[in-house]
């Protein structure tokens, strides 16, 4: 059937409740509402007060209660509205719910979900926008976890309720619409685990989250000018995947990454590092990135010059020296 | 002297207001001499069994000599730092006595010694501040979540853990302790919060101790009290003297019986003082009068409770021996097993910041291990 992105995530948390009784789901207006998104769309009519509730507006509260909850048998699931309202959260976020198991040494694990609205291209207002994924994955002992397709956002979602660990789970805001063919229930490749979108020879686009659809429109759109665009979609950013990152690169010699983040300190940065240091001597070109400025996320009318687009990724592939391209053997240094 | 009820207008509200406002004065059973404190008339508290004073008074010799234990080995380099508690006895073991073993301890850096009464064993309970990253127990089987350094932080944590309890249909109740500097935090106002609106089990205790390191408590807040704090929220709340362990044995006591019973949270509010510098590494000196901390020394809460029970004739000389060379035999204990150097397993640096490592922290685990191994080889060589 056809379906978007926010019924699929819908349909996960009401399977995983469904199954575990220790699931738990809460957050400023998930309860009569069903969320500003209606992620959890009739999630407290079905399963009660108990199981789907409205908190006091308090982010730290808020992850803070979902903690002692999952030190005590409970797999909660947490809504931070909007990504930037999940900062007042982080230091429960960075110093509790990433390190519990390390400061017990393993003896008390926190599995539950932090998921968080992210990213823009919905013309919201300020505050309402932000790409905060690299606050997350720069912290050790979080996964992050952020679905580009429809049958991802409920397969990825349903481990990460399942997961023994605390995942954030970072929803596109704009792809909340997205829809596709999904017969449910779906089980995708698990967490840690790239997959290649589109096959191609020429260069790899490496995308996550809201720029795999641009990535895919992108290669859609080089292939009418006879260049031929691999697509990874790294569907986890932790944790990552190296080897299926590397061996497109390998195969296509060129590497461009797409992300809607700011590119200074960011996740793109990350790995751009990684494929130079893996690929070095399969590529014909330095690993290049596209990304949105280094400026505090826009308002609406100028969004559309900040977000990377299908023009901007085509621009950076034509940067990747096809035609000039170096002899490889001086990579190598074979040919000293 | 107004009672609770003189300070409010006849409303519909009145009732419930009043029933959250702490008492007038801090609840005493002992003066500062530890004899019965004058017009001992605290409506519902009573005085604590003489068994569990015995208990009490047992457990903060033991906790005095172990907190000059641990102060001492600083000196030695054995413990990267020791936020003493010396003074603070009667909140510290007050807490522990008040709570079953299946009830919750949310504790802070400062409260080692309530650790140690909790019967965790001495040197796990100073893990942390020995330099380590894991906080040495099990949190599960000792009902005792690591020790919280970011302050407030472990509030919310403690809402959640007696909040599940409840709907786990357990009659377990969660204790956090947390200072005065702390209740400026908002994660204390955020967990008092959920605590009332979810009604969880929940008992704050702020241990009132006059200093936020060199802050007074004029700096944190401009309220009545600390204790005031829990009313806005819908709180019950209460204050106490934090040395005076009848009276702390009673407050907490209630406190935690009420949670238990389905009576929601609870605020308690000790006024106690800290009579060491904030760590071995302070200087005292620099931010309060000597006199002043004399003055408090002179409300010991030990020595008030010894002069109680041997006044009353359930503590006698020998008893008092009895618990000294238990508590020097203690020192002893920890002394020598904290004379060894520790000794900590780069592995596990790894193993465990996931259930499962990812394949970067496997590939890190390995590098760091061939490192080892090449020094290994040179050392040999
Ligand atoms: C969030 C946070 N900010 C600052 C500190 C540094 N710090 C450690 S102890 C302390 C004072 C705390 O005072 P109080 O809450 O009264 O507790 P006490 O040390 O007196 O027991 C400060 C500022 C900290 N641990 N956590």
């Amino acid at each position: 059937m056809t379906l978007t992105m926010g019924k699929a995530l819908n349909a996960a948390l009401r399977d995983a409740m469904r199954e575990d009784e220790s699931v738990v789901m809460f957050g400023e207006d998930v309860g009569a509402l069903g969320g500003v998104f209606r992620v959890t769309d009739g999630l407290a009519a079905e399963f009660g007060e108990d199981r789907c509730f409205d908190t006091p507006l308090a982010e730290a509260g808020i992850v803070g209660l979902a903690v002692g909850m999952a030190m005590n048998g409970f797999r909660p699931v947490v809504e931070m509205q909007f990504d930037a309202f999940a900062y007042p959260a982080f230091e429960q976020i960075a110093s509790h719910v990433a390190k519990m198991r390390n400061r017990t040494r393993g003896a008390v694990g926190l599995p539950m979900v932090i998921r968080v609205p992210y990213a823009g291209g919905i013309g919201g207002v300020e505050h309402h926008s932000d790409s905060s994924e690299a606050y997350y994955a720069h912290t050790p002992g979080l996964k992050v976890v952020t679905p580009a397709t429809v049958a991802d956002a409920y397969s990825l979602l349903r481990e990460a309720v399942a997961d023994p660990d605390p995942v954030v789970f970072m929803e596109a805001k704009k792809l909340y619409w997205a829809k596709d063919e999904v017969s449910l229930p779906v089980t995708t490749e698990p967490f840690g685990t790239a997959v290649v979108r589109r096959p191609g020879s020429d260069a790899t686009l490496v995308a996550y989250g809201p720029a795999v659809p641009v990535a895919l429109e992108a290669a859609a759109a080089a292939e009418a000018d006879g260049r031929s665009l691999e697509v990874v979609d790294l569907r986890t950013l932790v944790p990552f995947d190296d080897a299926t990152v590397a061996s497109s690169v390998r195969k296509t010699g060129r590497c461009v990454v797409v992300a809607e983040a700011t590119g200074f300190a960011s996740v793109s940065a990350e790995i751009a590092a990684r494929v130079q240091e893996r690929c070095f001597h399969s590529l014909w070109a330095p690993v290049l990135r596209v990304t949105g400025w280094d400026v505090p996320y826009p308002p609406p009318v100028l969004e559309k010059y900040h977000l990377p687009g299908v023009d901007r990724v085509l621009d950076t592939v034509d940067r990747l020296q096809f035609d000039d391209a170096p002899d490889p053997r001086f990579l190598t240094g074979a040919a000293g | 002297m107004t009672t609770q009820a003189e300070h409010h207008m006849p409303t519909a509200a009145a009732p419930a207001e009043a029933g959250l406002l702490p008492s007038p004065e801090p609840v005493r059973f002992l003066d500062d001499d530890g004899a019965p404190a004058p017009g001992d008339a605290h409506g519902r508290y009573e005085r604590p069994p003489s068994a569990l004073l015995k208990r009490a008074y047992d457990a903060m010799v033991l906790g005095r000599r172990f907190d000059a234990q641990a102060t001492a080995l600083t000196k030695q380099g054995r413990l990267a730092v020791y936020p003493s508690s010396r003074g603070q006895e009667a909140c510290e073991i007050g807490a522990v006595l008040a709570l079953r073993e299946t009830d919750w301890l949310f504790p802070t850096y400062r409260d080692t010694m309530a650790l140690a009464a909790r019967g965790i064993d001495p040197v796990e309970a100073l893990t942390l501040l020995r330099g380590s990253w894991h906080c040495g127990y099990d949190p599960v089987a000792t009902r005792t979540a690591p020790q919280c350094t970011p302050l407030a932080t472990h509030a919310p944590h403690a809402v959640g853990v007696a909040y599940a309890a409840r709907r786990r249909g357990e009659d377990a109740v969660a204790l956090v302790l947390i200072g005065d500097g702390g209740t400026s935090e908002g994660d204390f106002h955020e967990a008092l919060n959920f605590a009332a609106v979810f009604h969880a089990p929940v008992v704050f205790l702020v241990q009132n101790n006059g200093f936020a390191i060199s802050v007074p408590l004029s700096r944190q807040t401009a309220a009545p009290s600390l204790a005031h704090k829990g009313v806005g929220y819908g709180v019950r709340s209460e204050r106490v003297d934090g040395n005076d362990p009848l009276a702390v044995l009673a407050v907490l006591t209630d406190a935690v019986e009420w949670a238990r019973a389905g009576g929601g949270p609870v605020l308690v509010e000790a006024h106690t003082y800290r009579v060491e510098p904030h760590t071995n590494a302070d200087d005292d000196a620099r931010y309060r009068d000597h006199d002043e901390v004399e003055a408090w020394k002179r409300r010991d809460p030990l020595a008030r409770l010894e002069a109680h029970l041997r006044a009353r004739g359930e503590l006698t000389d020998d008893d008092v021996a009895a618990a000294r060379e238990a508590a020097e035999a203690y020192a002893a204990d920890v002394r020598a097993r904290l004379g060894e150097e520790p000794t900590g397993d780069p592995a596990d640096l790894f193993a465990h910041v996931f259930a499962e490592p990812t394949p970067q922290l496997r590939e890190q685990a390995t590098w760091l291990a061939e490192e080892l191994s090449h020094d290994a080889a040179e050392g040999a060589r």
